[in-house]
């Protein structure tokens, strides 16, 4: 299986599960707990907090565990959000921002969706305009989009919002490892991140605070976290979390090179294809992540003839996998329903090489091939 | 060490961690179980397997079974969720002192938007009785939390008496089974209750996952606290953990077929452990009574010491005062007190709880340690010595 679905999951990295088989062994303490068993846990907690913190810029007391990017996503909004605090999030966020934006809206709340230019990226003027609304509240902008790999220049946005009395939160999860963040000079207060997307486990994530920001807690109980995240800690998952950041700061660059070098050559390569489009390169990308569109198809066929063929990519984002609607991110792009209609999104990792391009290419010419012979076979048969 | 703390957590068993490493690196089944291609699919393919094992521990069906992160979050959404999914029929609650914190908190959330609560005690010291919950109930009731099994005494409820109790009013009936899966029989297709919280850390799974029973017939609502992606039937959103869900759905099948076998020779244990200490030492009393207590608890308070010095006392024994998730206040456990123990005994506690991994010998030397401790302190106390 060639898998090139990265943006989905990424695969969990041997160091890292070999650090988090010693908490799902002998080290199995609770880190509430003050015995010795406990305390042992609490300092591998302590060190996977200072290993993410280097990942993005941040201090260790600023790392916010939580069950992952969602749990991250809903914390920052929830925990902040009322009826003389306003919400602006961008219409191209991920589901986890726009739903929580949704529900709070239908609970009365002024909750604003930030429409974005033809290149995903967040129109200038209608941005100020927004800001200029209330005295102040709370902007979400994504770093890096998960489907089109669109990135934002959110410390000229942070700035903007800090410059109009408004907090700035960024998701984070698809940008951290794949190019640098420097939380304490993004302008942002809060920043969320997920582990498996960068070769950690599922299940865990965190929400990076400025500790200024007085936020609500959405799952009390126990105290844990400061007492805005209750809930006995995933200490293996943690700690799988701490190993994948320090990896990916040591590879940062090496895996950004890697991944962009392969996306070049699929674009390339694609080139010499008709009917073939590639979405957001008018914008900045991160390296790894390619938004592919194929007049006359539909997303869900290829996507399927892929697998058929040994590989996995998807039709936009997994959380909305098989529900068969347009993206809502190209929709909110303003991408003609024809062409949202056939997109497919391959995302690379570290473990891809030149040959899997290759296949992709040779599997997507085969396919458009397929199409056509049977296009023209049943004009012809019209015809006749 | 002797590790004598598994109502705060056990350890993962090895079987469980395999499974779990299984479905982690590149040649594992470690892609997205919402992705619909190959890879995808063989993951999904894990967590259905791992649905079907958690339903077939509790009497329920799969698509009751709801993933969170671990029982805090189950608490949470059981009440936060059911409370706001139900606001418009009443805004009246029914729980008790002696639960865990995140069932407290989560009722003092509501209480500060508006909610009225009924803070049930249980009133012979024990446990709630069937009769009390019956008194506390009102026309505008609309939830009802109670625990199965207390963590810190080892108390067990009497779940049916009161889910008949709640049904017939119409009232969602929520209960936190963290420290129950495992050691007392569940069944939930006898039981009518409509909500019921799990936690794997506590019966030899993962920590950081857990799940929420939502009964479908007749259905149970909850408003979901985390929204995006619409998975777990639109209560629960963000990527499911595959090898989390995997390890807590095997730990739960070994834990409920080795169940019966295990509580009785932990009961065995125990009852062993309370006798040396209860022969040896006048003046110590058993939290929460021997009757109805599950087999792997016991929890004694200690007359004349000093609760923070007994611990310190106890470097090789890994024991707790009361829940963990409390331990790192200075609090006497707010459940002993609830149950009418005065601050000086609620702090002189332990809690000893034993699991898969205790034997004989951690028993006899867990007791020789106590005993010892207890008379040097009482030695060393001038309080102890007037009374005595």
């Amino acid at each position: 299986m060639i898998y090139l679905d990265h943006n989905a999951t990424t695969p969990l990295l041997p160091q890292a599960l070999a650090a988090m088989q010693e908490f799902l062994g002998q080290a199995y303490g609770n880190p509430s707990s003050v015995h010795g068993a406990g305390r042992l846990a609490r300092t591998a907690i302590d060190s996977a907090r200072a290993q993410v913190a280097a990942l993005v810029g941040a201090q260790a007391s600023q790392v916010l565990f939580t069950s992952g990017g969602t749990e991250a996503n809903t914390l920052a909004i929830k925990g902040l959000a009322g009826e003389n605090f306003p919400v602006l999030v961008a219409a191209t966020e991920h589901a986890s921002l726009l739903d929580t934006a949704g529900q709070l809206r239908r609970q009365g709340l002024p909750v604003r969706e930030l429409q974005v230019a033809s290149d995903g990226m967040i129109e200038p003027a209608a941005y100020a305009r927004a800001l200029a609304d209330a005295p102040r509240g709370l902007v979400s902008i994504m770093w890096a989009n998960n489907e089109t790999g669109v990135i934002q220049d959110i410390k000229a946005l942070a700035a903007q919002a800090a410059a109009a009395g408004w907090l700035f939160h960024t998701d984070a999860v698809q940008a951290a490892g794949k190019r640098p963040i420097r939380f304490a000079d993004s302008g942002a207060q809060m920043l969320s991140l997920s582990a498996h997307k960068i070769y950690g486990p599922k299940g865990v994530g965190a929400l990076i605070l400025d500790r200024r920001v007085a936020l609500e807690p959405v799952q009390p109980g126990g105290g844990q976290e400061r007492g805005l995240r209750g809930g006995t800690e995933n200490v293996a998952g943690i700690v799988g979390f701490g190993v994948a950041a320090e990896l990916a700061l040591q590879r940062l660059t090496v895996r950004a090179r890697r991944t962009e070098q392969l996306r070049e050559l699929l674009e390339d390569s694609l080139k010499s294809l008709e009917n073939i489009e590639i979405i957001g390169t008018s914008a900045p990308r991160v390296g790894n992540t390619s938004l592919i569109s194929l007049r006359g198809f539909a997303s869900e066929t290829l996507l399927m003839a892929l697998d058929r063929r040994g590989i996995a990519v998807s039709s936009g984002s997994a959380c909305h996998s098989g529900n068969g609607q347009p993206s809502h991110v190209l929709t909110a792009m303003g991408v003609p329903e024809t062409s949202a209609r056939g997109a497919i999104r391959v995302s690379f990792g570290e473990d891809n090489s030149e040959a899997d391009v290759g296949a992709l290419v040779e599997a997507l010419r085969a396919l458009i091939a397929e199409h056509d012979a049977a296009r023209s076979s049943s004009l012809f048969g019209e015809v006749g | 060490m002797i590790y004598l703390d598994h109502a705060a957590t056990t350890p993962v068993r090895p079987e469980v961690a395999a499974v779990m490493a299984e479905c982690l690196t590149s040649d594992g089944v470690f892609a997205n179980p919402s992705s619909i291609h190959g890879p995808g699919i063989a993951a999904a393919a894990r967590v259905r397997v791992a649905r079907e094992q958690v339903a077939g521990a509790v009497g329920a069906s799969p698509p009751e079974i709801v993933w969170t992160s671990g029982a805090t979050e189950s608490n949470n959404l059981g009440l936060l969720g059911a409370a706001r999914y139900y606001a418009q029929r009443g805004r009246h609650l029914v729980t008790a002192k002696t639960e865990h914190k995140s069932v407290i908190d989560a009722a003092r959330q509501l209480e500060s938007e508006g909610w009225q609560v009924t803070w049930l005690k249980p009133e012979d010291g024990v446990r709630v009785a069937p009769e009390q919950l019956e008194a506390a109930v009102r026309d505008d009731t609309v939830l009802v939390s109670l625990m199965q099994v207390n963590n810190e005494t080892g108390v067990v409820q009497d779940i049916a008496r009161m889910a008949a109790i709640t049904r017939a009013r119409g009232i969602v009936f929520h209960v936190d089974a963290a420290q129950a899966l495992g050691k007392c029989p569940i069944d939930l297709s006898q039981i009518p209750l409509d909500l019921m919280s799990f936690s794997a850390h506590k019966l030899g799974g993962p920590k950081g996952v857990g799940a929420l029973f939502v009964r479908m017939r007749p259905r149970a609502r909850v408003k979901p606290l985390m929204f995006g992606g619409g998975h777990e039937r639109g209560m629960r959103s963000g990527t499911i953990a595959t090898h989390q869900v995997a390890g807590m759905g095997l730990a739960c099948t070994l834990a409920v077929a080795e169940q019966a076998v295990e509580q009785t020779r932990l009961a065995g244990l125990r009852d062993h452990l309370w006798a040396r200490l209860s022969q040896a030492l006048p003046e110590i009393h058993r939290n929460g009574g021997d009757a109805a207590v599950v087999g792997n608890i016991l929890n004694v308070s200690f007359a004349g010491v000093d609760g923070e010095s007994l611990r310190t006392d106890l470097p090789e024994l890994a024991v707790s005062s009361g829940s963990a998730c409390s331990s790192g206040g200075s609090e006497p456990s707010y459940v002993l007190r609830a149950l009418g123990r005065n601050d000086m005994l609620a702090d002189a506690s332990l809690r000893f709880s034993l699991g898969r991994e205790s034997t004989e010998a951690d028993i006899g030397a867990a007791a020789e340690q106590v005993i010892a401790a207890v008379r040097r302190l009482r030695a060393l106390s001038p309080r102890w010595g007037r009374a005595a």
